[in-house]
């Protein structure tokens, strides 16, 4: 019964979002009530979703077999989280998540916007109404998921067993805020398109929409990218997967859009590139979504092919960008250009930023989508691999890390490279005398790392040297620095911040790709083998069973190089209900550092082969995505763009004279 | 220097024209050198490939052909019409499986047999991977899937 109640609310969040936009769209210039209307569609709408995906999560929480969907991803046996995550584990469930993340972003703006200007408010909840019409459409009439089975079996048939993790409670609710969350910012666009109302008030109430999707969508990368290295047991942390570079692609480019917003709101500039950006972005979260539903690629993430759900996605793609495109060249050339500068200066270094994201975002995207249209073309089966992205992608971020610093230090309109280099002294030194230590430390191996180390603590220190500078550090007595310091805007310290963190990913990256130590061997009980310094003994195996799911498991005990003994497990479980294998690699985390033990199989001699590495630094690459994300949030609560506060701040000013 | 409002932007416009241009000659250069093509063993005969270029070789594992040296891993990987001999060194996907499908990265040594880099998992046992469900349904072995 309830499921129906799930069903229904959904039904009517469908046709409330039609009438949402329909009348939103006809009333936009006109009265308050349309206003109001839309307002509260947009919650109503949050509540009718919430309400759905509750009755759907209490399906799976109380293993309701005559729920067709419950059945296909479920079991009796499995952990109540598990129950709770298989939710979204599968086709249907997941894009009921969209949906409801889609909704949670129209009530938001609802809720948060007030002090939007009434008409961009109508147009942009308008314009999310019309995508949730046609998403929640599309789940409605092509995925389903309160299908009802009859005779409702027995038991269920288990969600992938590599799925049966806690990185599927947080990977996919954080990457969908993130991915669907810039739908809002397509939203803002249109509205922006429509209405005409293209400005640099635009981009400061856009801005805060975009941090933080921008945000979630940093952490949902980076946690992906964690769970894949210690689920899947390759050791790898990142694979130049298509369907990794769907999402990095929105990534790439909502940082693009993060940055020219900047200039858009200070300057009044890059304002068709802007609003052309927040079309793109959006547009690539589409384009993932449909490379990973269509089922044109295979992966983890491709849980039911079915090309006709493809199709559905590519038409919705092909319209709601289309749309855009045609209100963009009906809008664009009316827009007058906005403030002038010169190259050298704070705008030129943002545009500089753009390029070369927004080129390293092309280059990903012909990168994931040749081999498609290659194999359509010619019938060639090709793989576009980690060499042409290391390549092609690379190339293009060394300049852009090495230029990062210089930014912050310029002026708007016209800066003077000479001065910033002189107050950038410093940082230069500071940089160059930390690699020469390091290097000193470890020998100078010969290849790129030096390079990509030096430029990860120029990006660091720069970061540091911008807040020191701001201070006046050495320049005026400390304790008015120390004033200065703490009466710098929260956007200046998350700025830092967030540069800060790409340092700490690079170098995480460089160390650990580098430096890495693999070894592949052979182990009896007893034996030892040494890696990088440690000291690995593998002491035996033993029979376990978990919940759902029986093991081997291997006891490996490790004597660290200061001397510290641990120990770590690595399994190979055999799932009961779908008899699937999978491996539990065995990581114990030193400082930084991490050692990986993958365990496999049995030898018809006896003993295990086992696969070790060390990974120094290697948790910097996602400490330095969470340093950014934090970034992000910090700048949130900025007073100068947090939502729906731009008023207030000169209200209580005029009340207080 | 006084640029004109002109000047300014044709520099910038100059600027930004230089980088695309260099990127785009980078992917191109990328897409020509560094792109790894996927063959059947039947393909391999044919097309004659040169051994130590990267490439990805699909199939099914034939029955009763993989034995285990210590670390060392040797299989064959056959497409029904040709057969062909890999050599694997490291932990097998959890999912590797005699008769079942097998995507493997690497280059072909002088000695005619294949030098596996990566094995790549399956992620359950329903699917096969989609180059080799293709191939395999070219060369008539298997049939469904559709």
């Amino acid at each position: 019964m309830l499921i129906e109640l799930g069903h229904f609310a959904l039904v009517l969040a469908c046709v409330l979002a039609v009438a949402q936009a329909a009348i939103g769209f006809a009333f936009w210039r006109a009265s308050g009530t349309a206003a109001r209307f839309v307002q509260q569609a947009a919650i109503l709408q949050f509540l009718l979703v919430g309400l759905g995906f509750a009755t759907l999560t209490q399906a799976f929480v109380a293993s309701d077999f005559s729920v067709r969907l419950v059945v296909e991803h479920s079991h009796s046996l499995q952990p109540l989280i598990y129950k709770i995550t298989s939710v979204w584990g599968n086709h249907e469930g997941s894009m009921l998540l969209f949906v409801l993340i889609l909704v949670l972003f129209g009530a938001a703006v609802a809720a948060f916007g007030r002090n939007l200007p009434r008409d961009l408010a109508t147009l942009v909840l308008s314009c999310q109404g019309l995508l949730v019409a046609a998403f929640s459409g599309f789940v409605l009439l092509t995925s389903n998921p309160f299908w009802r089975l009859d005779p409702a079996p027995m038991d269920g048939t288990e969600l992938n067993p590599i799925l049966q993790d806690l990185g599927l409670a947080i990977h996919p609710p954080l990457l969908y805020l993130g991915y669907v969350g810039f739908s809002i910012c397509f939203s803002f666009a249109a509205a922006a398109l429509i209405s005409g109302r293209i400005d640099a008030a635009w981009a400061r109430w856009v801005r805060p929409w975009t941090l933080a999707s921008w945000s979630f969508l940093t952490l949902g990368i980076a946690m992906g990218s964690y769970w894949a290295y210690y689920e899947l047991g390759w050791g790898g942390w990142w694979f130049w997967d298509p369907v990794e570079n769907a999402s990095f692609m929105p990534w790439l480019a909502g940082t693009a859009l993060l940055h020219s917003a900047i200039v858009m709101e200070k300057r009044n500039a890059l304002k068709i590139w802007t609003i052309f950006l927040a079309t793109i972005t959006f547009a690539l979260s589409l384009l993932g979504t449909f490379l990973v539903r269509s089922g044109i690629l295979t992966s983890v993430h491709t849980f039911a092919s079915d090309p006709a759900r493809g199709t559905v996605i590519l038409g919705m793609l092909a319209v709601f960008i289309g749309g855009a495109f045609a209100l963009f060249a009906l809008r664009a050339p009316a827009l007058r250009a906005g403030g002038l500068f010169a190259p050298v200066s704070r705008e030129g270094a943002l545009i500089l930023n753009n390029l070369f994201l927004s080129t390293a975002t092309a280059g990903v995207l012909v990168g994931t989508l040749y081999p498609l249209v290659l194999e359509a073309l010619t019938g060639a089966r090709i793989t576009v691999g980690a060499p042409f992205f290391d390549l092609t992608f690379g190339a293009l971020m060394v300049p852009l890390l090495l230029i990062i610093p210089f930014g912050p230090f310029l002026a708007w309109k016209r800066g003077d490279l000479v001065a910033v280099v002189q107050r950038l002294t410093f940082a230069i030194a500071a940089t160059l005398i930390v690699s020469i230590i390091v290097f000193a430390l470890i020998g100078f191996p010969m290849s790129l790392a030096p390079l990509g180390l030096a430029i990860g603590f120029w990006i660091m220190i720069g970061a540091l040297a911008e807040l020191a500078d701001r201070a006046a550090l050495g320049r005026r007595r400390p304790g008015a620095s120390w004033q200065r310091l703490k009466g710098l805007p929260r956007s200046v310290y998350s700025t830092a911040m967030a540069h800060f963190g790409v340092g700490v990913t690079v170098i995480g990256i460089v160390c650990a790709t580098a430096f890495e130590t693999e070894v592949i061997t052979a182990m009896r009980p007893g034996e030892t083998v040494d890696v990088a310094g440690y000291t690995v003994t593998y002491e035996g195996e033993s029979q376990i069973a978990g919940e759902n799911f029986s093991a081997d498991r291997g006891t490996f005990a490790v004597a660290s190089p200061w001397g510290t003994t641990h120990e770590i497990t690595s399994e190979r479980r055999t799932y009961l209900v779908s008899r699937m294998p999978t491996t539990e690699a065995g990581i114990d985390t030193y400082g930084f550092s991490q050692l990986y033990i993958q365990f496999g199989e049995r030898m018809a001699e006896g003993g295990r082969v086992v696969r070790l590495w060390h990974k120094p630094f290697v948790t910097l690459i996602w400490l330095g995505a969470v340093i950014m994300a934090g970034a992000g949030a910090l700048s949130l609560t900025d007073r100068r763009i947090r939502v729906g506060a731009p008023k207030t701040a000169r209200k209580k000013a005029e009340t207080a004279q | 220097m006084a640029l004109t409002r002109k000047q300014k932007r044709l520099s910038i416009i100059a600027g930004l024209g230089l980088v695309l241009a260099i990127a785009a000659g980078l992917i191109l250069m990328a897409l020509r050198d560094q792109i790894v093509f996927f063959y059947s063993p039947s393909e391999i005969a044919e097309k004659g490939v040169a051994p130590g270029e990267a490439i990805r070789l699909g199939g099914l594992v034939a029955d009763g052909s993989w034995m285990q040296d210590g670390e060392t891993n040797t299989f064959v990987v056959t497409d029904g019409a040709t057969e062909m001999t890999a050599h694997y060194v490291g932990i097998l996907p959890d999912l590797f499986r005699e008769g079942q499908g097998v995507v493997a990265e690497g280059s072909i040594r002088p000695d005619g047999t294949f030098e596996a880099t990566n094995v790549l998992a399956k992620h359950d046992e329903n699917y096969l991977p989609r180059e080799v469900a293709d191939t395999l349904r070219d060369q008539g072995v298997w049939q469904g899937g559709e």
